[in-house]
């Protein structure tokens, strides 16, 4: 397996990747649409929006938050996410005191249908080898300082459980609709790695 | 197997960087890897072992979806469903899959008389079987505290190598980062793993 060995240069990632599909093709095995449906759920179907939506909600419901946090799988199918990657999701609830990450350092697992695909800066080996060892300085990195008094609890998805971060609330969104709550969620707020702004500012001060 | 996969905890990477406004895909090709390996006859635990059997300097060298393509490629060529002589053919170059399943690898779970319940101090085992395991190097040998219980899912020990598919709950075990990293361990911070109960012994004193 030494790669110097080999005269036969490698072929590109691409090459390689439609060499395995065309060769699945003639022996017949690839369904006919199942590449088109994929690449459509995976770019349409999971995607944060979806997270966003079940976070904005328990903000908004205390039933629904209450549900949320006793069994996440159910609260989210409640919604319609469900299915690949999604088969059991626990809400981490930050606190004023826990705020809680997540990280996948054996490979990239992601709770699909509320988060989507995962992005490369989860994938990195940078963030895969660090936050579970240097939390609060990857974070302030990324732009979010943690106060001191606040515990870092860093969730590594090393089985099967999927995580989705609950965030905390931002002051000055008390009469805010679920919709308007929605928009400002992102992916990375719902890793744990960003704070929820409310006006596109670093202070995260009200409107 | 202890292999470069398991990065948790390794120094000299850099900072993360975000790219904004990421798509899912950059390129077309990258879907490729997880719609294929659904198809394949074989589960997502030995997706995951193929992909950890990447020799190491490929495995650091290549991107996450190259990644997927190669350990779901090795599959179906184990498989005797396609030859790599033809990948290579139809790629036009090189195709190096992943090295094989090492010599004893595959395990049974460990039967537990009593499960662990919430609130358990638990001491995972310092193991290193030439197979799949999923409880990361640094977490062995070092203890915790249960915060939570899961249904039984498949081990994946014997999942990712053809073995009779057991299952069994893992234990959400939460470990201050003193007990991982020593006295350099930052402040105020603790890391919870997802751990097979098979990966766990109950621990002994206070």
């Amino acid at each position: 397996m030494d790669d110097s060995r080999h005269a036969k240069p490698a072929a590109s990632a691409e090459a390689r990747a439609r060499a395995l599909e065309s060769a699945l093709q003639q022996k017949g095995v690839v369904p006919d649409g199942m590449l088109d449906a994929f690449h459509h759920v995976a770019t349409e179907k999971w995607h944060p929006r979806n997270g966003a939506r079940v976070v904005a909600r328990a903000w908004t419901d205390p039933e629904f938050r209450a549900r949320l946090l006793k069994d996440g799988t159910a609260a989210c199918a409640e919604l319609g996410y469900s299915g690949l990657q999604g088969e059991y999701i626990v809400v981490l609830e930050d606190t004023p005191s826990v705020h809680h990450v997540i990280v996948c350092t054996q490979c990239s697992c992601t709770a699909w249908p509320v988060l989507g695909l995962p992005p490369d800066w989860y994938k990195s080996f940078e963030y895969r080898a660090r936050v579970v060892r240097e939390s609060r300085t990857v974070l302030r990195e990324m732009g979010l300082e943690v106060p001191a008094e606040v515990e870092i609890r860093v969730y590594d998805t090393t089985a099967e459980t999927r995580y989705l971060v609950l965030p905390l609330r931002p002051e000055g969104t008390a009469n805010w609709s679920e919709e308007q709550l929605a928009a400002i969620l992102t992916r990375e707020a719902m890793i744990g790695v960003a704070r929820v702004q409310v006006s596109g500012t670093q202070s995260g001060a009200a409107p | 197997m202890n292999g470069v996969y398991d990065l948790g905890g390794m120094d000299g990477f850099g900072s993360v960087e975000v790219e904004a406004n990421e798509p899912v895909f950059h390129q077309a090709w990258e879907a490729l890897g997880y719609a294929l390996g659904g198809i394949g006859p074989f589960n997502i635990d030995e997706v995951r072992h193929a992909i950890e059997r990447i020799e190491p300097r490929l495995y650091l060298a290549a991107s996450y979806y190259e990644r997927i393509i190669i350990g779901v490629a090795t599959l179906f060529v184990e498989k005797g469903v396609i030859t790599l002589a033809e990948l290579e053919a139809r790629a036009g170059g090189r195709f190096a899959l992943a090295r094989a399943v090492l010599r004893g690898a595959g395990r049974l779970p460990t039967p537990q008389t009593q499960p662990f319940t919430i609130g358990e101090r638990v001491l995972v085992k310092d193991e290193h079987p030439p197979g799949h395991i999923r409880a990361p190097r640094y977490v062995r040998g070092r203890r915790g505290i249960v915060v939570h219980v899961t249904p039984a899912f498949s081990y994946p020990d014997s999942a990712a190598h053809g073995l009779a598919v057991q299952a069994e709950p893992t234990c959400h075990v939460r470990f201050d980062a003193r007990e991982l990293w020593g006295d350099g361990a930052e402040p105020n911070s603790s890391v919870v793993v997802d751990l097979w109960q098979s990966y766990l012994t109950r621990a002994q004193g206070g």
